[in-house]
Protein backbone atom coordinates (compact mmCIF):
# COMPACT_ATOMS: atom_id res chain seq x y z
CA UNK A 1 0.00 0.00 0.00
CA UNK A 2 2.76 2.35 1.03
CA UNK A 3 4.69 1.36 -2.12
CA UNK A 4 1.64 2.02 -4.32
CA UNK A 5 1.21 5.40 -2.71
CA UNK A 6 4.86 6.20 -3.35
CA UNK A 7 4.54 5.14 -6.97
CA UNK A 8 1.44 7.28 -7.37
CA UNK A 9 3.26 10.24 -5.85
CA UNK A 10 6.18 9.82 -8.21
CA UNK A 11 3.86 9.52 -11.20
CA UNK A 12 1.96 12.62 -10.21
CA UNK A 13 5.23 14.49 -9.67
CA UNK A 14 6.55 13.40 -13.07
CA UNK A 15 3.31 14.37 -14.79
CA UNK A 16 3.23 17.67 -12.98
CA UNK A 17 6.81 18.42 -14.00
CA UNK A 18 6.20 17.34 -17.57
CA UNK A 19 3.32 19.75 -17.77
CA UNK A 20 5.58 22.72 -17.05
CA UNK A 21 7.44 24.44 -19.90
CA UNK A 22 11.09 23.42 -20.04
CA UNK A 23 13.02 26.60 -20.77
CA UNK A 24 15.79 26.41 -23.34
CA UNK A 25 19.28 27.78 -23.01
CA UNK A 26 19.88 31.52 -23.38
CA UNK A 27 20.87 32.60 -26.91
CA UNK A 28 24.43 33.27 -25.83
CA UNK A 29 24.80 29.60 -24.92
CA UNK A 30 23.46 28.27 -28.25
CA UNK A 31 26.84 27.73 -29.80
CA UNK A 32 25.98 26.27 -33.19
CA UNK A 33 23.25 26.67 -35.80
CA UNK A 34 22.17 23.08 -35.09
CA UNK A 35 21.69 23.92 -31.40
CA UNK A 36 19.76 27.03 -32.25
CA UNK A 37 17.70 25.08 -34.77
CA UNK A 38 16.86 22.43 -32.18
CA UNK A 39 15.70 25.15 -29.81
CA UNK A 40 13.53 26.80 -32.48
CA UNK A 41 11.98 23.52 -33.60
CA UNK A 42 11.08 22.75 -30.01
CA UNK A 43 9.82 26.24 -29.22
CA UNK A 44 7.80 26.66 -32.39
CA UNK A 45 5.96 23.38 -32.00
CA UNK A 46 6.97 21.57 -35.17
CA UNK A 47 6.51 18.29 -33.35
CA UNK A 48 2.89 19.15 -32.67
CA UNK A 49 1.97 18.24 -36.25
CA UNK A 50 5.05 16.65 -37.79
CA UNK A 51 5.37 13.95 -35.13
CA UNK A 52 2.46 11.50 -34.91
CA UNK A 53 0.65 11.70 -31.59
CA UNK A 54 -0.25 8.65 -29.58
CA UNK A 55 -1.93 7.79 -26.31
CA UNK A 56 0.90 7.45 -23.84
CA UNK A 57 0.89 6.38 -20.22
CA UNK A 58 0.11 9.89 -19.10
CA UNK A 59 -2.23 10.88 -21.89
CA UNK A 60 -1.77 12.05 -25.48
CA UNK A 61 1.79 12.86 -26.42
CA UNK A 62 3.95 12.98 -29.55
CA UNK A 63 5.63 9.66 -30.29
CA UNK A 64 9.20 10.90 -30.18
CA UNK A 65 10.51 7.59 -31.56
CA UNK A 66 9.02 8.91 -34.83
CA UNK A 67 9.99 12.52 -34.31
CA UNK A 68 9.40 14.84 -37.29
CA UNK A 69 8.70 11.92 -39.66
CA UNK A 70 5.27 13.24 -40.59
CA UNK A 71 2.10 11.28 -41.20
CA UNK A 72 2.84 7.55 -40.84
CA UNK A 73 2.85 5.92 -44.26
CA UNK A 74 1.05 2.85 -42.96
CA UNK A 75 -1.86 4.83 -41.56
CA UNK A 76 -4.37 5.00 -44.39
CA UNK A 77 -7.00 7.57 -43.53
CA UNK A 78 -10.60 6.91 -44.57
CA UNK A 79 -12.40 9.74 -46.36
CA UNK A 80 -13.15 12.48 -43.85
CA UNK A 81 -16.73 12.74 -42.58
CA UNK A 82 -18.98 15.35 -44.17
CA UNK A 83 -19.52 18.27 -41.84
CA UNK A 84 -22.97 19.89 -41.73
CA UNK A 85 -23.35 23.49 -42.87
CA UNK A 86 -22.11 25.78 -40.15
CA UNK A 87 -19.00 27.32 -38.62
CA UNK A 88 -17.11 24.05 -38.10
CA UNK A 89 -15.19 23.55 -41.36
CA UNK A 90 -12.14 21.46 -40.69
CA UNK A 91 -11.00 18.48 -38.67
CA UNK A 92 -7.83 16.66 -37.73
CA UNK A 93 -6.85 13.02 -37.31
CA UNK A 94 -6.01 11.48 -33.95
CA UNK A 95 -2.30 11.46 -34.78
CA UNK A 96 -2.57 15.18 -35.53
CA UNK A 97 -0.74 14.57 -38.82
CA UNK A 98 -3.76 14.52 -41.18
CA UNK A 99 -6.04 17.50 -41.69
CA UNK A 100 -9.27 17.74 -43.66
CA UNK A 101 -10.98 20.93 -44.73
CA UNK A 102 -12.11 22.85 -47.79
CA UNK A 103 -8.65 22.27 -49.30
CA UNK A 104 -9.08 18.50 -49.22
CA UNK A 105 -6.85 16.44 -46.97
CA UNK A 106 -3.29 17.46 -46.20
CA UNK A 107 -0.63 15.44 -44.40
CA UNK A 108 2.30 16.65 -42.33
CA UNK A 109 5.55 16.17 -44.23
CA UNK A 110 8.54 14.06 -43.25
CA UNK A 111 11.11 16.62 -42.16
CA UNK A 112 13.95 14.15 -41.61
CA UNK A 113 16.65 14.24 -44.31
CA UNK A 114 15.69 11.00 -46.04
CA UNK A 115 16.48 11.61 -49.73
CA UNK A 116 13.50 9.74 -51.12
CA UNK A 117 10.73 10.50 -48.62
CA UNK A 118 11.99 13.48 -46.60
CA UNK A 119 14.05 16.62 -47.03
CA UNK A 120 17.33 14.95 -47.93
CA UNK A 121 17.48 16.54 -51.40
CA UNK A 122 16.34 19.97 -50.29
CA UNK A 123 18.87 22.78 -50.41
CA UNK A 124 18.99 25.47 -47.76
CA UNK A 125 17.68 27.96 -50.32
CA UNK A 126 14.70 25.75 -51.17
CA UNK A 127 13.88 25.38 -47.49
CA UNK A 128 14.07 29.12 -46.81
CA UNK A 129 12.18 29.99 -50.02
CA UNK A 130 9.42 27.51 -49.17
CA UNK A 131 8.75 29.16 -45.86
CA UNK A 132 9.00 32.66 -47.27
CA UNK A 133 6.72 32.11 -50.30
CA UNK A 134 4.42 29.31 -49.12
CA UNK A 135 5.29 27.36 -52.27
CA UNK A 136 6.69 23.86 -52.34
CA UNK A 137 10.45 24.04 -52.91
CA UNK A 138 9.96 27.79 -53.09
CA UNK A 139 8.42 27.76 -56.57
CA UNK A 140 5.85 25.00 -56.82
CA UNK A 141 2.38 24.19 -55.57
CA UNK A 142 1.05 26.08 -52.55
CA UNK A 143 1.78 24.64 -49.10
CA UNK A 144 -1.63 23.59 -47.82
CA UNK A 145 -3.31 24.48 -44.54
CA UNK A 146 -2.92 24.19 -41.65
CA UNK A 147 0.87 24.59 -42.11
CA UNK A 148 1.63 28.06 -40.67
CA UNK A 149 4.36 28.76 -43.18
CA UNK A 150 4.08 32.54 -43.07
CA UNK A 151 4.62 32.56 -39.34
CA UNK A 152 7.79 30.51 -39.68
CA UNK A 153 8.70 32.53 -42.77
CA UNK A 154 8.79 35.62 -40.60
CA UNK A 155 11.90 34.34 -38.83
CA UNK A 156 15.13 35.97 -39.92
CA UNK A 157 17.53 34.25 -42.34
CA UNK A 158 19.85 33.10 -39.57
CA UNK A 159 17.03 31.38 -37.71
CA UNK A 160 15.53 29.71 -40.78
CA UNK A 161 18.94 28.42 -41.76
CA UNK A 162 19.45 27.14 -38.22
CA UNK A 163 16.21 25.16 -38.45
CA UNK A 164 17.39 23.74 -41.78
CA UNK A 165 20.75 22.81 -40.27
CA UNK A 166 19.07 21.05 -37.35
CA UNK A 167 16.68 19.12 -39.58
CA UNK A 168 19.54 18.03 -41.82
CA UNK A 169 21.45 16.80 -38.76
CA UNK A 170 18.74 14.30 -37.82
CA UNK A 171 18.94 10.65 -38.77
CA UNK A 172 17.08 10.15 -42.06
CA UNK A 173 13.92 8.10 -41.59
CA UNK A 174 12.14 6.49 -44.49
CA UNK A 175 8.45 7.39 -44.27
CA UNK A 176 6.52 8.16 -47.43
CA UNK A 177 3.81 10.61 -46.44
CA UNK A 178 0.74 10.39 -48.73
CA UNK A 179 0.20 13.14 -51.29
CA UNK A 180 -2.69 15.53 -50.52
CA UNK A 181 -6.20 14.37 -51.33
CA UNK A 182 -8.38 16.58 -53.51
CA UNK A 183 -11.53 18.13 -52.06
CA UNK A 184 -14.76 16.54 -53.15
CA UNK A 185 -16.39 19.78 -54.29
CA UNK A 186 -16.51 20.91 -57.92
CA UNK A 187 -13.71 23.03 -59.39
CA UNK B 1 -13.08 29.39 -53.85
CA UNK B 2 -12.67 29.05 -50.09
CA UNK B 3 -9.87 26.63 -50.68
CA UNK B 4 -8.14 29.04 -52.98
CA UNK B 5 -8.57 31.93 -50.56
CA UNK B 6 -7.14 29.95 -47.67
CA UNK B 7 -4.28 28.59 -49.60
CA UNK B 8 -2.98 31.38 -51.72
CA UNK B 9 -1.27 32.79 -48.70
CA UNK B 10 -1.40 35.60 -46.21
CA UNK B 11 -2.82 38.68 -47.83
CA UNK B 12 -0.61 41.63 -47.21
CA UNK B 13 -2.58 44.82 -47.34
CA UNK B 14 -1.09 48.07 -48.49
CA UNK B 15 1.35 47.75 -51.37
CA UNK B 16 4.75 49.37 -51.33
CA UNK B 17 6.47 49.82 -54.64
CA UNK B 18 8.63 52.75 -53.59
CA UNK B 19 11.77 50.69 -53.09
CA UNK B 20 11.89 49.19 -56.58
CA UNK B 21 14.48 50.52 -59.05
CA UNK B 22 11.80 50.37 -61.75
CA UNK B 23 10.05 53.62 -62.68
CA UNK B 24 6.65 54.24 -61.14
CA UNK B 25 4.87 54.62 -64.49
CA UNK B 26 4.94 52.52 -67.63
CA UNK B 27 5.30 55.68 -69.72
CA UNK B 28 8.69 56.18 -68.04
CA UNK B 29 10.10 52.79 -68.99
CA UNK B 30 10.88 53.58 -72.61
CA UNK B 31 8.37 51.28 -74.30
CA UNK B 32 6.23 54.00 -75.85
CA UNK B 33 7.16 57.00 -77.95
CA UNK B 34 3.70 58.19 -76.99
CA UNK B 35 1.65 56.07 -74.62
CA UNK B 36 -1.67 57.76 -75.35
CA UNK B 37 -1.55 56.77 -79.01
CA UNK B 38 0.13 53.44 -78.34
CA UNK B 39 3.03 54.36 -80.61
CA UNK B 40 6.01 52.19 -79.69
CA UNK B 41 9.41 53.86 -79.27
CA UNK B 42 11.88 53.48 -82.14
CA UNK B 43 14.37 50.69 -81.53
CA UNK B 44 11.88 48.67 -79.53
CA UNK B 45 11.38 45.39 -81.40
CA UNK B 46 8.21 43.26 -81.31
CA UNK B 47 8.42 39.48 -81.16
CA UNK B 48 6.17 36.42 -80.89
CA UNK B 49 7.48 33.17 -79.43
CA UNK B 50 6.29 30.24 -81.53
CA UNK B 51 5.14 28.40 -78.39
CA UNK B 52 3.42 31.06 -76.27
CA UNK B 53 2.78 30.63 -72.56
CA UNK B 54 -0.86 30.00 -71.63
CA UNK B 55 -2.30 32.76 -69.49
CA UNK B 56 -6.01 32.09 -69.47
CA UNK B 57 -6.51 33.32 -73.01
CA UNK B 58 -4.96 36.76 -72.50
CA UNK B 59 -4.01 38.58 -75.69
CA UNK B 60 -0.31 39.27 -75.46
CA UNK B 61 2.14 41.65 -77.07
CA UNK B 62 5.85 41.42 -76.47
CA UNK B 63 8.78 43.70 -77.12
CA UNK B 64 12.52 43.82 -76.55
CA UNK B 65 14.98 46.67 -76.54
CA UNK B 66 18.73 46.32 -76.56
CA UNK B 67 20.83 49.38 -75.73
CA UNK B 68 22.17 51.03 -78.88
CA UNK B 69 25.25 49.34 -80.28
CA UNK B 70 24.94 46.20 -78.15
CA UNK B 71 24.40 42.62 -79.23
CA UNK B 72 23.13 39.41 -77.73
CA UNK B 73 25.90 36.92 -76.95
CA UNK B 74 24.65 33.93 -78.92
CA UNK B 75 27.69 31.70 -78.50
CA UNK B 76 25.71 29.18 -76.45
CA UNK B 77 22.65 28.29 -78.49
CA UNK B 78 20.89 27.03 -75.37
CA UNK B 79 21.53 30.14 -73.36
CA UNK B 80 21.76 33.55 -74.91
CA UNK B 81 23.32 36.25 -72.76
CA UNK B 82 21.71 39.68 -72.93
CA UNK B 83 23.62 42.95 -72.53
CA UNK B 84 23.20 45.15 -69.48
CA UNK B 85 20.34 47.52 -70.15
CA UNK B 86 18.19 44.98 -72.03
CA UNK B 87 14.47 45.50 -71.46
CA UNK B 88 11.61 43.18 -72.30
CA UNK B 89 7.93 44.04 -71.96
CA UNK B 90 4.88 41.84 -72.12
CA UNK B 91 1.36 43.22 -72.27
CA UNK B 92 -1.66 41.20 -71.15
CA UNK B 93 -5.14 42.14 -72.35
CA UNK B 94 -8.61 40.60 -72.16
CA UNK B 95 -11.45 41.60 -74.50
CA UNK B 96 -9.52 44.58 -75.80
CA UNK B 97 -8.75 45.92 -72.36
CA UNK B 98 -5.09 46.13 -71.28
CA UNK B 99 -4.67 44.76 -67.76
CA UNK B 100 -0.94 44.75 -67.12
CA UNK B 101 2.40 45.20 -68.82
CA UNK B 102 5.33 43.35 -67.28
CA UNK B 103 8.90 44.56 -67.45
CA UNK B 104 12.03 42.43 -67.28
CA UNK B 105 15.09 44.65 -67.19
CA UNK B 106 18.76 43.82 -66.90
CA UNK B 107 19.59 46.84 -64.78
CA UNK B 108 23.17 45.76 -64.09
CA UNK B 109 25.40 42.77 -64.61
CA UNK B 110 24.22 41.40 -61.25
CA UNK B 111 20.58 42.38 -61.29
CA UNK B 112 17.50 41.68 -63.37
CA UNK B 113 14.57 43.83 -62.26
CA UNK B 114 11.09 42.31 -62.26
CA UNK B 115 8.23 44.79 -62.32
CA UNK B 116 4.70 44.98 -63.55
CA UNK B 117 2.46 47.89 -64.40
CA UNK B 118 -1.28 47.85 -63.89
CA UNK B 119 -3.38 49.76 -66.42
CA UNK B 120 -6.02 52.21 -65.30
CA UNK B 121 -9.59 51.86 -66.55
CA UNK B 122 -9.21 54.75 -68.97
CA UNK B 123 -6.16 53.02 -70.50
CA UNK B 124 -4.13 56.21 -70.29
CA UNK B 125 -1.33 54.99 -68.01
CA UNK B 126 -0.14 51.96 -66.10
CA UNK B 127 1.31 52.14 -62.60
CA UNK B 128 3.96 50.05 -60.90
CA UNK B 129 2.29 47.28 -58.89
CA UNK B 130 3.34 46.49 -55.32
CA UNK B 131 5.94 43.77 -54.93
CA UNK B 132 3.37 41.43 -53.41
CA UNK B 133 1.13 41.68 -56.48
CA UNK B 134 -2.62 42.19 -56.44
CA UNK B 135 -4.80 39.16 -55.90
CA UNK B 136 -8.03 38.88 -57.88
CA UNK B 137 -7.40 42.18 -59.62
CA UNK B 138 -9.64 41.42 -62.58
CA UNK B 139 -12.45 39.03 -63.42
CA UNK B 140 -11.82 37.24 -66.70
CA UNK B 141 -15.14 36.96 -68.56
CA UNK B 142 -16.80 37.91 -65.30
CA UNK B 143 -15.98 34.64 -63.58
CA UNK B 144 -12.35 33.69 -63.29
CA UNK B 145 -9.89 35.55 -61.07
CA UNK B 146 -6.88 37.15 -62.69
CA UNK B 147 -4.16 38.15 -60.26
CA UNK B 148 -1.22 40.46 -60.79
CA UNK B 149 1.79 38.34 -59.82
CA UNK B 150 4.06 39.11 -56.89
CA UNK B 151 7.78 39.47 -57.38
CA UNK B 152 8.42 35.99 -55.87
CA UNK B 153 5.89 34.68 -58.42
CA UNK B 154 7.96 36.22 -61.23
CA UNK B 155 11.14 34.74 -59.84
CA UNK B 156 9.58 31.30 -59.41
CA UNK B 157 9.68 30.76 -63.18
CA UNK B 158 12.16 33.38 -64.34
CA UNK B 159 14.92 32.29 -61.99
CA UNK B 160 14.51 28.57 -62.57
CA UNK B 161 14.90 28.33 -66.32
CA UNK B 162 18.62 28.94 -66.70
CA UNK B 163 18.13 32.47 -67.98
CA UNK B 164 15.56 35.04 -66.88
CA UNK B 165 14.51 35.57 -70.51
CA UNK B 166 12.16 32.70 -71.25
CA UNK B 167 10.37 33.55 -74.50
CA UNK B 168 13.20 35.04 -76.56
CA UNK B 169 15.59 32.32 -77.66
CA UNK B 170 16.68 30.36 -80.69
CA UNK B 171 13.84 27.85 -80.64
CA UNK B 172 11.09 30.35 -79.83
CA UNK B 173 12.21 32.70 -82.62
CA UNK B 174 13.04 30.05 -85.18
CA UNK B 175 11.91 30.78 -88.72
CA UNK B 176 10.67 27.20 -88.90
CA UNK B 177 7.49 27.84 -86.96
CA UNK B 178 5.29 25.02 -85.73
CA UNK B 179 1.86 25.28 -87.42
CA UNK B 180 0.22 23.21 -84.68
CA UNK B 181 1.54 25.19 -81.71
CA UNK B 182 -1.45 25.98 -79.45
CA UNK B 183 -2.48 29.65 -79.35
CA UNK B 184 0.21 30.75 -81.77
CA UNK B 185 -0.28 34.13 -83.42
CA UNK B 186 0.66 34.42 -87.07
CA UNK B 187 3.83 36.43 -87.58
CA UNK B 188 3.60 39.84 -89.12
CA UNK B 189 6.31 41.63 -91.05
CA UNK B 190 7.83 43.36 -88.07
CA UNK B 191 8.12 40.50 -85.53
CA UNK B 192 11.63 39.37 -84.78
CA UNK B 193 12.78 35.98 -85.93
CA UNK B 194 16.26 34.49 -85.93
CA UNK B 195 16.98 35.63 -89.48
CA UNK B 196 15.63 39.13 -88.88
CA UNK B 197 17.74 39.47 -85.73
CA UNK B 198 20.71 38.28 -87.72
CA UNK B 199 20.08 40.81 -90.50
CA UNK B 200 19.99 43.56 -87.90
CA UNK B 201 23.35 42.32 -86.65
CA UNK B 202 22.02 41.73 -83.14
CA UNK B 203 23.41 38.23 -82.60
CA UNK B 204 27.13 37.78 -81.96
CA UNK B 205 28.78 35.56 -82.86
CA UNK B 206 26.51 34.98 -85.85
CA UNK B 207 24.92 31.57 -85.24
CA UNK B 208 25.42 30.47 -88.84
CA UNK B 209 24.27 26.89 -88.27
CA UNK B 210 20.99 28.12 -86.78
CA UNK B 211 20.45 30.48 -89.68
CA UNK B 212 21.09 27.64 -92.12
CA UNK B 213 19.10 25.04 -90.17
CA UNK B 214 16.29 26.76 -88.32
CA UNK B 215 15.83 25.07 -84.94
CA UNK B 216 12.88 22.79 -84.57
CA UNK B 217 11.83 20.06 -82.18
CA UNK B 218 12.45 16.72 -83.83
CA UNK B 219 9.51 14.44 -83.18
CA UNK B 220 7.85 11.47 -84.78
CA UNK B 221 4.75 13.41 -85.78
CA UNK B 222 3.63 17.03 -86.19
CA UNK B 223 1.37 16.59 -83.18
CA UNK B 224 4.21 15.34 -81.01
CA UNK B 225 6.33 18.27 -82.08
CA UNK B 226 3.60 20.69 -80.97
CA UNK B 227 3.12 18.87 -77.65
CA UNK B 228 6.82 18.90 -76.77
CA UNK B 229 7.02 22.58 -77.72
CA UNK B 230 4.02 23.45 -75.59
CA UNK B 231 5.41 21.55 -72.61
CA UNK B 232 8.79 23.19 -73.02
CA UNK B 233 7.36 26.70 -73.03
CA UNK B 234 4.74 26.18 -70.32
CA UNK B 235 6.55 23.82 -67.99
CA UNK B 236 10.23 23.80 -68.90
CA UNK B 237 11.18 26.93 -67.00
CA UNK B 238 10.73 24.94 -63.77
CA UNK B 239 10.97 21.37 -65.00
CA UNK B 240 14.50 21.25 -66.34
CA UNK B 241 17.88 19.70 -65.60
CA UNK B 242 19.69 22.76 -64.36
CA UNK B 243 17.27 24.61 -62.09
CA UNK B 244 16.04 24.08 -58.51
CA UNK B 245 13.73 21.22 -59.50
CA UNK B 246 16.41 19.16 -61.22
CA UNK B 247 16.13 16.49 -58.51
CA UNK B 248 12.56 15.73 -59.62
CA UNK B 249 13.97 14.24 -62.81
CA UNK B 250 11.19 15.61 -65.04
CA UNK B 251 12.84 17.57 -67.83
CA UNK B 252 10.35 19.26 -70.10
CA UNK B 253 12.58 22.13 -71.23
CA UNK B 254 13.52 21.39 -74.80
CA UNK B 255 17.20 21.67 -75.49
CA UNK B 256 17.74 22.84 -79.07
CA UNK B 257 20.87 20.80 -79.45
CA UNK B 258 19.16 17.51 -78.76
CA UNK B 259 18.57 15.67 -81.98
CA UNK B 260 16.04 12.95 -82.44
CA UNK B 261 12.83 12.39 -80.57
CA UNK B 262 14.15 9.70 -78.30
CA UNK B 263 16.68 12.09 -76.89
CA UNK B 264 14.22 14.89 -76.34
CA UNK B 265 14.20 15.13 -72.55
CA UNK B 266 10.50 15.94 -72.53
CA UNK B 267 9.91 12.51 -73.96
CA UNK B 268 12.41 10.36 -72.11
CA UNK B 269 11.67 11.69 -68.62
CA UNK B 270 7.89 11.65 -68.94
CA UNK B 271 6.59 8.92 -71.25
CA UNK B 272 6.04 5.70 -69.33
CA UNK B 273 7.91 7.14 -66.35
CA UNK B 274 6.30 6.96 -62.91
CA UNK B 275 6.84 10.16 -60.96
CA UNK B 276 6.28 10.87 -57.29
CA UNK B 277 2.81 12.20 -58.00
CA UNK B 278 0.20 9.45 -58.41
CA UNK B 279 -2.86 10.20 -60.51
CA UNK B 280 -5.73 10.11 -57.98
CA UNK B 281 -7.80 6.98 -58.27
CA UNK B 282 -4.90 4.90 -59.57
CA UNK B 283 -2.28 2.82 -57.86
CA UNK B 284 1.38 3.87 -58.10
CA UNK B 285 1.90 0.92 -60.46
CA UNK B 286 -0.68 2.20 -62.97
CA UNK B 287 0.08 5.91 -62.78
CA UNK B 288 2.67 7.50 -65.06
CA UNK B 289 3.66 11.05 -65.85
CA UNK B 290 2.54 10.20 -69.39
CA UNK B 291 0.90 6.78 -69.68
CA UNK B 292 1.19 5.65 -73.32
CA UNK B 293 -2.25 5.20 -74.79
CA UNK B 294 -4.04 6.15 -71.56
CA UNK B 295 -4.59 9.90 -71.07
CA UNK B 296 -6.67 9.33 -67.94
CA UNK B 297 -3.78 7.56 -66.22
CA UNK B 298 -1.36 10.37 -67.09
CA UNK B 299 -0.44 12.58 -64.16
CA UNK B 300 0.42 15.45 -66.52
CA UNK B 301 -3.11 15.41 -67.98
CA UNK B 302 -4.69 15.17 -64.54
CA UNK B 303 -2.72 18.07 -63.16
CA UNK B 304 -3.12 20.27 -66.22
CA UNK B 305 -6.88 19.72 -65.99
CA UNK B 306 -6.96 20.85 -62.39
CA UNK B 307 -7.20 24.29 -60.87
CA UNK B 308 -7.16 22.97 -57.29
CA UNK B 309 -4.21 24.17 -55.25
CA UNK B 310 -3.01 20.68 -54.30
CA UNK B 311 -2.76 19.46 -57.87
CA UNK B 312 -2.90 22.22 -60.49
CA UNK B 313 -0.09 22.54 -62.97
CA UNK B 314 1.34 25.03 -63.65
CA UNK B 315 1.08 25.93 -59.96
CA UNK B 316 0.85 29.66 -60.63
CA UNK B 317 0.00 32.15 -63.35
CA UNK B 318 -3.23 30.55 -64.51
CA UNK B 319 -6.75 30.15 -63.16
CA UNK B 320 -8.35 28.66 -66.29
CA UNK B 321 -7.56 25.27 -67.78
CA UNK B 322 -6.03 25.29 -71.27
CA UNK B 323 -8.56 23.06 -73.00
CA UNK B 324 -7.04 23.41 -76.46
CA UNK B 325 -3.64 22.24 -75.29
CA UNK B 326 -5.18 19.44 -73.23
CA UNK B 327 -7.07 18.16 -76.26
CA UNK B 328 -3.82 18.08 -78.21
CA UNK B 329 -1.97 16.29 -75.42
CA UNK B 330 -4.75 13.78 -74.81
CA UNK B 331 -4.90 12.83 -78.49
CA UNK B 332 -1.10 12.58 -78.61
CA UNK B 333 -1.15 10.19 -75.67
CA UNK B 334 -4.11 8.17 -76.94
CA UNK B 335 -3.14 7.93 -80.59
CA UNK B 336 0.55 8.65 -81.11
CA UNK B 337 1.59 6.72 -78.02
CA UNK B 338 -1.26 4.21 -78.26
CA UNK B 339 0.84 1.21 -79.11
CA UNK B 340 2.48 1.54 -75.72
CA UNK B 341 -0.82 0.65 -74.06
CA UNK B 342 -0.21 -3.06 -74.29
CA UNK B 343 3.17 -2.71 -72.63
CA UNK B 344 1.71 -0.68 -69.76
CA UNK B 345 -1.09 -3.17 -69.11
CA UNK B 346 1.44 -5.99 -69.07
CA UNK B 347 3.56 -4.12 -66.55
CA UNK B 348 0.54 -3.50 -64.32
CA UNK B 349 -0.22 -7.21 -64.44
CA UNK B 350 3.26 -8.05 -63.29
CA UNK B 351 4.74 -9.29 -66.56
Amino acid sequence: MKQQLMVMTVIVAVVATAALGQPGKPHSEQKTPVERGAYLVKAMGCNDCHTPWMMGEHGPEPDMTRALTGHPEGLVMPPPPELPEGPWIWMGGATNTAFAGPWGVSFAANLTPDPATGTGKWTEKQFVDTLRTGRHLGIGRPILPPMPWSMIGSLNDEDLKAIYAYLQSLAPVKNKVPQPVEPKAKN
Amino acid sequence: MIALAIVVGAARAGGDSSSSPAPQRLSETGLYAELSSGRIAPGVLPFEPQYPLWTDGAAKSRWIELPAGTTIDASNVNRWVFPVGTKLWKEFAFDGRRIETRLLWRASSEEWVFATYVWDEAQTEAYLAPAEGIRNHYQIRGTDPYSIPSEPDCRACHESGGTPVLGFNALQLSDDRDPLAPHAKPLDGSSMTLTRLDRLGLLAPRPQDLIDNAPRIYARSPRERAVLGYLSANCGSCHNETGPLASLGLYLQHVPTSLGWERAPGYSTAVNVAGDYVTPGLSPVESRRVAPGIPEASAIVYRMSSRRPASQMPPLGTAVVDEEALDLIRSWIAEDLGEGRRTLRAAANGH
